[in-house]
Parts: C-alpha cells; sequence; structure tokens
C-alpha cells in the first residue's frame, strides 16, 4: 500500500501544483473536496443565520433585530439552505467523489462539465453575497411568490439570477452521472450490481435533469417581470398569481426529493455495513427510489391547498401525497429490517443513521397531517410546517450528510476522527434538534404562524424553549466540525477497509489513487454480501483515533 | 486502470440536455394553454393581429436551415469538407435572416404601440395583453435560443475550417446540429400557436 500514490500528490492534469493543482483540476475527487470545503462555509454560515432568528424570536417583541433584517435574515437562510447547502450537498460532495468508484471507474463521463458546474456553484454564490449588498436584502423568503417579489424594491433580481446559475450547477451534475452510470460501469456491473447509494444518484439525477428547467423558467419571468412588467401573473392584466405557485412547486417540489433521496442512499449504505448484514430487500429500495422520484414529481400542489384550487386538485393531489408515503415507509422498514438480528458494530456514522430513521419518520410522518386537506387548513402556514420540512430536510438530508461525513471520512482523507467526541456531538445535535423542533409542532397546533416577526403572548414559552434547542443544536454542529477536522492534524493510518464495507471503495487505498484503481476492479455479484466480514469477526471491529 | 472510451455518452449527454430545454419551454406552453382555455376568444383576435406571412417564412426558413444542418453533418462524415462548410454557411444565413424577420416583426409591433407595458395593453382586455405578453416571451426566449444556436455553428464552422472536426471525431458537429434541430422543433410548436389559433 506505500507505494501507491494517493490523489492528494498526484495533480491531475498532471503539472500543475498548489492552488491551480485544485481550481483546474478534473479529477472527481478534488472537485467533490472542492464542493465540500464551499458547502460547509454555506452550511455554517445558514446555521447561524437560523440561530439568528430563534434568538430574535426568543423573545416576544423586538430583541435586537429590525423587523426588516429579520425577513432579510429568514430569506437568507432558506435560499442559502436549499440552493446552496441541501440541494448540492450530497449528489456534489459524495456523488462526484464516490459514484465513480462505486461503478468501478476513474472519473465521471464529462469531467470538464464536472468541473465547470462547481465554476457555476461558486458562481451562483458569489451572485447571492452580491445581492446582500446591494439595494437592500431580499425580503421574499425563498419561494419569490408573486406579486410581492414582483413588488418590492430589494434586490430580488439577483438572488433569483443567483439561483438560476446554481439550478444550472446541478441540471449538468444530474446529466453527468445519468450518463456516468449509463456509460462508464464496470463491463460486468449489472444494473442489479450498482450500490444503492448509486442508484439513489441515479434516481436524483433524472429529477435533477427533468425539475429543474422549470424552476429557471419561473425564476426568468419573476426577472421578466421585474424588468419589463409583462404583466403574466398580475390578475389586474389578466394574469393568474396561482400559476406562478403551481410552476414554483412543480420544480420546487420534486427539489425535496433531489434533497432527501441521496440521503436515503447514504442510510441504505452505512445501515448494512453495520449491520454486518445484507440490505434486506434490496430491489425494494431501487423500485421505491424510482417510484419516489417518478410520484413525487406529481404531488406539488399540495403546497397550494389554501390558495383556491378546485376540491377535485385538492383531492387528486392528496391522494398522491399518500402514494409517495408508501415508498418511504418501504425504506424505513427495509433499513429496520436488516438491524434485525443483525451483528450490530455501533459506529458515530451508524449513530448519525439511526437519528435519521427516527428524525425522518417524525417529519414524514406530520407530512401526513399537512397532506390531509382538513388538518392541513388548520396548521397551513404555521410553524407545525416549519418543523414538519426542518425533520425530514434537516433531520433527514441534514443528517445523511452528517453520516456520511463520518462514514466517508476516513476514505476520503485517510485519518480518522475522535469516536467519543464524534457521539457527543450527535448527540447534542439530535437533542437540541428535539427541544427545538418539539415545541414549534406545538405552536403551530396552536396556531402561530410562520415567518412572523412577532407573536402573541401565549407563545412565549415554546419560543423560548426553541432558541434553547437551537443554542444546543449549533454547539453539536460547532463539536462535530471540530473534531472532524482535528483528524486532519493526524497521520495517514487508515486502512483501505476500516469499517467493514464491501461496496468498492473499500477495496481501493484510503485515501484512493488518482485513477482510483490501480489494476481492474473485481465486481461482486452481489454489492451488499458481507459472508467474508462476518468470518473475519471481531479483528475487523472499527476504532476511533 | 484506463479510462473507458464509449463515445455514444457524448450524444446520450447531449440529449438529456435537450430534454431540460424542451422542458423550460414546457412551461412558457404551460401557461400558454392555461390562459389560452381561460381567454380563447382573446387569444384568436391577437392570432388574427400577427403577420401570418412573417411566421410562415420564417418557418420555412428554419427548415431550410436544419436541411444545411443535417447536410453538413453527412459531408462531414464523407470528408467533403468544402460541401459541409457550405452547409454551415447557408445554416448560419437562415439563422440570421430570421432574426431580422423577427426584427422587423417586433419593430412593426412596437411601432402599433404593442409592447410589454405599453398603454395599448394596459387599456385591452386581460386576454390581449397576455397574448402578445406570451407572444414577447416566447419568441425572445426562442430568439435567444436561435443566436446561442447560431453561435454553436459558428465554432463548429471554424473547428470544420481547422480541420478539428473531421469523420472521425464529429460528435461535437452533431451535438451542434442537434441542438439547432431543437430550436427549429421549438419553433414548429410556436408557428401554429401565435399564428394559426384563428
Amino acid at each position: 500500500m506505500e507505494s501507491v500514490k494517493s490523489f492528494y500528490e498526484t495533480p491531475s492534469p498532471a503539472g500543475f501544483t498548489g492552488i491551480w493543482s485544485w481550481l483546474i483540476t478534473f479529477d472527481h475527487k478534488r472537485i467533490a473536496l472542492m464542493y465540500l470545503y464551499a458547502i460547509l462555509f454555506w452550511f455554517i454560515l445558514a446555521v447561524l443565520l437560523g440561530g439568528v432568528i430563534r434568538l430574535e424570536l426568543m423573545f416576544e417583541g423586538k430583541t435586537f433585530l429590525r423587523p426588516e433584517l429579520y425577513n432579510s435574515a429568514f430569506t437568507l437562510h432558506g435560499v442559502i439552505m436549499i440552493f446552496l447547502f441541501i440541494i448540492p450537498a450530497l449528489p456534489a460532495v459524495f456523488g462526484n467523489f464516490f459514484l465513480p468508484i462505486q461503478i468501478g471507474t476513474d472519473d465521471v463521463y464529462f469531467p470538464k462539465l464536472n468541473l465547470l458546474s462547481w465554476y457555476l456553484y461558486m458562481a451562483g454564490g458569489v451572485v447571492a453575497v452580491v445581492s446582500l449588498f446591494s439595494d437592500g436584502f431580499p425580503d421574499t423568503g425563498w419561494t419569490f411568490y408573486v406579486p410581492f417579489s414582483i413588488s418590492t424594491n430589494t434586490n430580488v433580481s439577483t438572488a433569483v439570477f443567483a439561483a438560476f446559475i446554481l439550478g444550472f450547477s446541478s441540471m449538468l451534475t444530474g446529466l453527468n452521472f445519468i450518463t456516468t452510470i449509463h456509460k462508464m460501469r464496470a463491463k460486468t456491473m449489472g444494473w442489479l450490481q450498482l450500490p444503492l447509494f448509486t442508484w439513489s444518484l441515479y434516481a436524483t439525477a433524472w429529477v435533477q435533469l427533468l425539475a429543474t428547467p422549470v424552476v429557471t423558467i419561473t425564476l426568468v419571468l419573476v426577472m421578466i417581470e421585474r424588468y419589463f412588467n409583462v404583466g403574466l401573473f398580475d390578475p389586474s392584466r389578466g394574469g393568474d398569481p396561482i400559476l406562478y405557485q403551481h410552476l414554483f412547486w412543480m420544480y420546487s417540489h420534486p427539489a425535496v426529493y433531489i434533497m432527501i433521496l441521496p440521503g436515503m442512499g447514504v442510510i441504505s449504505e452505512i445501515i448494512p455495513v453495520f449491520a454486518r448484514k445484507s440490505i434486506f430487500g434490496y430491489k425494494a429500495i431501487v423500485a421505491s427510489s424510482l417510484a419516489i422520484a417518478i410520484a413525487g414529481s406529481l404531488v406539488w400542489a399540495h403546497h397550494m391547498y389554501t390558495s383556491g384550487m378546485s376540491d377535485t386538485a385538492v383531492f387528486v393531489f392528496s391522494l398522491l401525497t399518500f402514494v409517495v408515503a408508501i415508498p418511504s415507509a418501504i425504506k424505513v422498514f427495509s433499513w429496520v429490517a436488516t438491524l434485525y438480528k443483525g451483528a450490530i458494530e455501533m459506529t458515530p456514522p451508524l449513530f448519525l443513521s439511526l437519528c435519521f430513521i427516527y428524525l425522518f419518520s417524525v417529519g414524514g410522518l406530520t407530512g401526513l397531517v399537512l397532506g390531509a386537506p382538513g388538518p392541513n387548513i388548520h396548521v397551513h402556514d404555521t410553524h407545525f410546517v416549519v418543523a414538519h420540512f426542518h425533520c425530514t430536510m434537516f433531520g433527514g438530508t441534514g443528517f445523511a450528510f452528517f453520516a456520511a461525513l463520518h462514514y466517508w471520512w476516513p476514505k476520503m482523507f485517510g485519518r480518522m476522527y475522535d469516536f467519543k467526541k464524534a457521539y457527543i456531538a450527535a448527540v447534542l445535535v439530535t437533542g437540541g434538534f428535539m427541544f427545538h423542533y418539539v415545541p414549534m409542532f406545538i405552536l403551530g397546533l396552536q396556531g402561530m404562524p410562520r415567518r412572523y416577526f412577532d407573536y402573541l403572548p401565549q407563545y412565549a414559552p415554546g419560543n423560548f424553549f426553541a432558541g434553547f434547542g437551537a443554542l444546543f443544536m449549533i454547539a453539536g454542529i460547532g463539536l462535530m466540525m471540530v473534531n472532524l477536522f482535528a483528524s486532519l492534524a493526524r497521520q495517514r493510518t487508515v486502512p483501505p477497509d476500516p469499517w467493514g464495507g464491501v461496496t468498492l471503495e473499500w477495496t481501493v487505498p484510503s485515501p484512493p489513487p488518482l485513477h482510483n484503481f490501480e489494476k481492474d476492479p473485481d465486481i461482486p455479484d452481489y454489492p451488499y454480501d458481507f459472508s467474508k466480514i462476518v468470518a473475519a469477526g471481531s479483528g475487523s471491529r472499527p476504532k476511533g483515533a | 486502470m484506463k479510462p473507458q472510451t464509449d463515445r455514444t455518452g457524448n450524444k446520450m449527454g447531449m440529449w438529456l440536455f435537450l430534454y431540460t430545454e424542451i422542458i423550460l419551454f414546457g412551461g412558457l406552453f404551460v401557461l400558454y394553454a392555461v390562459y389560452f382555455d381561460r381567454y380563447t376568444e382573446d387569444f384568436i383576435a391577437g392570432a388574427k393581429e400577427l403577420d401570418r406571412v412573417f411566421g410562415v417564412v420564417n418557418t420555412i426558413i428554419l427548415l431550410v436551415s436544419s436541411f444545411f444542418v443535417a447536410a453538413s453533418i453527412t459531408a462531414v462524415r464523407k470528408a467533403h469538407d468544402r460541401i459541409a462548410l457550405a452547409g454551415l454557411w447557408g445554416a448560419l444565413a437562415c439563422g440570421a435572416v430570421f432574426l431580422v424577420n423577427k426584427y422587423i416583426e417586433w419593430g412593426h409591433k412596437i411601432e402599433h404601440g404593442i409592447y410589454p407595458g405599453s398603454e395599448k395593453l394596459l387599456d385591452s382586455a386581460g386576454g390581449q395583453n397576455l397574448f402578445f405578453g406570451l407572444y414577447y416571451v416566447i419568441t425572445g426566449l426562442h430568439g435567444i435560443h436561435i443566436i446561442i444556436g447560431m453561435t454553436l455553428l459558428g465554432v463548429s464552422l471554424v473547428l470544420v475550417h481547422r480541420q478539428k472536426i473531421t469523420a472521425q471525431k464529429d460528435a461535437l458537429l452533431e451535438n451542434c446540429g442537434l441542438y439547432w434541430h431543437l430550436v427549429d422543433l421549438v419553433w414548429i410548436f410556436i408557428f401554429p400557436l401565435f399564428y394559426l389559433v384563428v
């Protein structure tokens, strides 16, 4: 192993050193790491903005923000979290790094396009920053609903343009992944030998490709309306503002599956490894990923029950919403069934995955409360909605991102982190999470609207507790990051397979060499066969640094 | 490990990209469908005001340009570079004539006070405003695509001239050609929706 140089020592294209060996690299692993740093930057920023919002809401009336700044804070929190963190987080970082390795190849099909996607991502981020420092912070919320987004004087056009560029980045990544999976798989790897993370990226990529153009055109229309005043959504001139909402959610609801599907893929990788047991229902998980991608594209109007649709439309969209719950539940059952009678090896990635299952289930089940039109009328646009989608997006995708970080960190950097601190951080984040969002569910049921700067006295205790939860959560995230990055000061001592994983990324050195494989990989007949790992016994037990 | 060389992936990537373009215009066609359903009479009245001669001429121009592009791809494959170059010049010329026509057509409408936010449209029925609003947005976006397509064809032309696109290496030209055909195809839908709904 000593003789193999990792991709850190062999820049691609060759000959460039220092910063240039990163900025103009075509190596999918370097691009993935560049995404990781950029995405973590935005994530931390948006977490702090979220903290600011909750701190403001901890006490009645004005605490330390002006109402206008509060509006901007939640808009920024939403825009950054959605477009700059959750959508790209798993595909762009872990997809880029591990998809080619998992299918036994040396790079994505379009390496240059991959780098271009990164630059588009960065450009989108820069434009988003520019929108902050000219003409006032955007204050529309991340949904950019008309007519307010067209009439407000803040800098909506630039913020919308940023989302437009980021959409392109996401679309091109999807295009690249689909082509890579179709054309670059190892010759002997059939579709049902693909690891589940790759499968989930495949389903995600189709949604990215087919849904993103809808929001692109919608955002272009917002810009056109702001500059040319056509009146396509202006009721006084024949337009229909509800149509904007339809177009927006036609993308933005499928987009939540862009966010969650790769997360489910990560969990499907981690659970069998640490249960030392083949995944339960491989085909069912594959089928449910595709089913979520398809059915999830047909439920957008459940965001609009109170917007004035026909009862028939409400009925149909509600029914379809319930249908999406089925494949999601199939996955949860499969994960739990995989754990059943497994030889469970507790590690930080598994712990975070278990937290994921719990929190995501809460998010999914409260989604049904919202998907049913009756209760939806009661809790629409309240804190109940906020708590629900944070359970799915943060408790789901966010925790899957944390789990993926802990699972693949030793492979990406060749260094192991401290287990104890990782557990403490995970407990802090999860405990803080519950403390943060459970009060918000209750506040929502009691009728506290979302996005409001101030509230009635009866909502004070809930908001106060939620603020405390936020503090714990931020402290936990801080500790998690410190613990992970502290490992970078250590020596690279991690063996190729520190966990006992069996997918192809665990057959190559940590960190992998430039072309991933030294010789053509042996493709296993089935990606989750742990018989050898089990036979090796407890000698392969994972250890923290 | 050697990188795999499966060239068919280039074309696959392009087709995937073309899906996204179709859906981009699809969003606008959804708007058109909804508003046409709601304001059928106004849309028919609006279509009567558009000059059908311009529409027909532009349709023919684009169809001819697509022929030129297809011919140049076949020519490159048979290593007839001069025919390929002529085909690309022909397609570029068609694109330019299309844009000039569009310019004249838009100019006439703007002269008559029909443009987004104009007094005349503000005073007219909602359906009229939407018809012309969509007319400007959709044909405008299509016009931008024509310009992008011409840029791509121009790049291909230079590369064919420099022998960078050859019978063995024609993927770029073919992809640019596919893009151009898509732009043409979108127009085939725009034309009846705006000029022939009478």
